[in-house]
């Protein structure tokens, strides 16, 4: 077994036993959506308006429920002292763990977004443009959110600081991610805004594992 | 090159810098500020535009460029701590951020202000004002991640790297009236052309931004030293400081008098 | 050979200990000693690199940790008050996980041999958090007979153990001392001649 399926394989076993945990998040999601049509209108035309800011709200808001599960048990059991002690290098181990993360966390959600979709009366194009924001913007958010919850990993109260820390970093994101879904609504490109959502996450994706490996070390202190 | 910093890296020494430095932000910010404000408000020429509402200008765009300024030096003084693990630079960061988030809530608010006759609105969710709200949440949220650890160098490191994160908002909020279509009005003072406003405007408008860089100045010092005095408790030079305060202030008193007698 | 070069450690504005040095040689145990709250824990992680000391610097074999870690972790071991281990997982996965993590290949008899030892045979498949705490300290220790490393660095690892788990484990370090390993460990109960000569050092609660 090489350094990182010793990692990533772990988290993985840990994640499949662990199912209740990743479900729920994913409920809460469905639930939220669910609230609009609900609360605001069900009329169709309101709800193809505002369908793709209420799916990546919503988005971002399960993610920051189940974003704690990252490290807390592991800085809780010890776990991750022993990876800071295992001579692997923290950054790669830090890049790994949010992999894996994703990997359960997110895939789910795009699994279930032709359902939320429909939900909320989006066209097809639109679905498209979605997905598309949906598979670039999420991992952006699992690398920044990463950094914040290895900050507050050690703090008994993490949970809603840890949403206000990460909400505003999350704006520009939403931003440009609706932008692209509403562009795709009225048949225009939206090339544009993949490509910024794209940059910021090869940005993320080169920086964010040192910052969180340094937000780790900070913890462990 | 930065040598003759890093004697600040000691607290007592920069308790002492606070000392010196205190007073001569007082004096300017209050000399700046009434000067400035007084003009503005009373002498400065009517806009052709808008009247007399633009003279909130006189606020307003000192409090914003300041709200952005005052992130970017808690951002360095975050820097500086990582990389030099300084105390003072940590300390210095959370003495500046209040400050900073009053500062960019003065910005909104005097906005608003000026935009409900302006616009019509009291709030428009254009790129600028969105940009500044945003970062108004990150001076809370580096706040309250502050305030959650008990031991406050780890408090300061946690927070530092929030800041540095945030930092990327900056250049948002100033390129946004460019990058964007918004109702907000481009930049009045550009580095490198004329102003777009008249001269006679322009001073009071100048010399109240360096009052009100005097005033955080002033405020950061006297957070720095309750800061230092708060965390440094039990070294001896903050004892003695304090001992010295007792018995200067009331040399009758009882207790002072039965301190005198114990040291 | 361990050494500790002026350390000074501040926690929540208190200084635990200032200008602290210590030497520790190979085939040498020593015994941290001191009160709640003196700082041993402290101590303890900042010779194993997890924490950084406010001043101050700790060398194994002459070379500052700090600069260059590998070599260093590839001897060591540590323990602390955590177990390093996930309740989820059976013993035999996070042992397994553990091995490949810290680069250690090790015969799955081994492992088995290893687990018989510390008296967890036919409970190498249960999630760890269905074992008693004596039991999940047992699991958590079996790793020091699993990685071949030279420095051992154990808080408090007599926790929760019982007579002949105490027995086990002082056997043991008396065996690695004469192995030419290092060991440094802190216990709140005496060791006894099991565990073999060993250097006290002790660590004062400063106000």
């Amino acid at each position: 077994m090489s350094l990182y399926q010793g990692i990533f394989k772990r988290d993985m076993q840990v994640a499949f036993k662990q199912k209740a945990e990743l479900v729920q998040p994913l409920m809460f999601l469905l639930m939220v959506v669910t609230l609009f049509p609900l609360g605001v209108s069900p009329s169709p035309d309101t709800l193809q308006r505002i369908g793709p800011g209420v799916i990546w709200i919503a988005a971002i808001l399960s993610s920051l429920m189940a974003m704690e599960r990252l490290f807390r048990d592991d800085f809780q059991d010890g776990a991750l002292e022993q990876y800071m002690l295992s001579g692997m290098p923290l950054p790669a181990v830090s890049a790994v763990k949010v992999a894996a993360h994703w990997l359960v966390s997110f895939v789910p959600l795009l699994l279930l977004s032709p359902l939320l979709a429909m939900f909320l009366n989006l066209t097809v194009d639109m679905y498209i443009a979605l997905v598309l924001t949906l598979i670039l913007g999420t991992p952006l958010l699992s690398l920044i959110g990463a950094i914040a919850v290895g900050l507050t990993v050690g703090l008994q109260k993490g949970g809603v600081l840890l949403a206000l820390l990460l909400i505003p970093v999350f704006i520009p994101l939403l931003i440009f991610a609706t932008s692209a879904v509403d562009s795709a609504a009225l048949q225009l490109p939206y090339h544009a805004q993949l490509a910024i959502i794209a940059a910021m996450l090869l940005l993320a994706a080169a920086l964010s594992p040192f910052a969180i490996a340094y937000s780790l070390k900070v913890s462990q202190n | 090159m930065w040598k003759w910093l890093h004697p600040y890296a000691k607290t007592e020494r920069a308790y002492q810098l606070c000392l010196t430095l205190q007073p001569w932000f007082w004096v300017g910010a209050l000399a700046c500020l009434s000067v400035g404000t007084v003009w503005g408000l009373a002498f400065a020429p009517q806009d052709y535009q808008q009247g007399d509402s633009f003279r909130i200008i006189y606020i307003h765009v000192p409090s914003a460029i300041l709200s952005m300024g005052t992130y970017v030096a808690m951002a360095i003084a975050a820097l500086v701590g990582m990389v030099w693990q300084w105390r003072t630079a940590y300390m210095s960061m959370i003495a500046m951020a209040p400050i900073g988030a009053v500062m960019t809530f003065i910005a909104l608010f005097t906005g608003a202000a000026w935009g409900k006759p302006m616009w019509g609105a009291w709030w428009v969710w254009d790129a600028r004002l969105t940009s500044e709200l945003i970062l108004l949440f990150l001076y809370m949220g580096v706040i309250a991640l502050y305030g959650a650890f008990e031991d406050k160098q780890q408090a300061g490191k946690a927070a530092g790297v929030m800041a540095l994160v945030g930092v990327v908002n900056i250049p948002i909020i100033h390129y946004s009236v460019e990058w964007w279509n918004t109702l907000h009005q481009g930049a009045t003072i550009s580095k490198f052309d004329n102003p777009s406003i008249a001269p006679e405007m322009l001073w009071p408008l100048l010399i109240n931004l360096l009052g009100f860089a005097f005033f955080i100045g002033a405020v950061t010092t006297v957070r720095l030293r309750n800061e230092i005095v708060l965390r440094e408790m039990h070294r001896p030079w903050v004892q003695a400081l304090a001992m010295n305060k007792a018995l200067n202030q009331q040399p009758g008193d009882a207790a002072t008098a039965s301190l005198k007698e114990g040291s | 050979m361990l050494e500790a070069r002026e350390l000074t450690c501040s926690k929540r504005d208190r200084t635990l200990f200032e200008g602290l040095s210590l030497v520790v040689e190979p085939g040498e145990l020593l015994y941290l000693r001191g009160p709640n709250g003196a700082g041993k824990t402290s101590l303890l992680r900042i010779l194993t690199g997890l924490s950084s000391p406010d001043s101050g610097a700790v060398l194994y074999n002459g070379m500052d940790i700090s600069a260059d870690k590998t070599g260093y972790y590839q001897d060591l071991f540590y323990l602390g008050h955590k177990s390093g281990t996930n309740g989820s997982l059976s013993a035999l996965d996070n042992l397994s996980f553990w091995l490949a993590q810290h680069n250690v290949s090790v015969p799955v008899n081994t492992l088995f041999d290893v687990l018989e030892k510390v008296g967890l045979v036919g409970l190498e498949d249960v999630p760890v958090r269905y074992l008693s705490a004596g039991q999940q300290r047992r699991v958590a220790l079996s790793r020091l007979w699993l990685k071949p490393a030279k420095v051992w660095i154990l808080d408090e690892p007599f926790t929760a153990l019982d007579v002949k788990g105490v027995h086990m484990l002082e056997k043991s370090m008396k065996e690695h001392v004469g192995r030419g390993g290092l060991i440094i460990t802190t216990s709140h109960q005496h060791l006894s001649e099991t565990a073999g000569e060993h250097r006290v050092f002790d660590l004062e609660y400063r106000f």
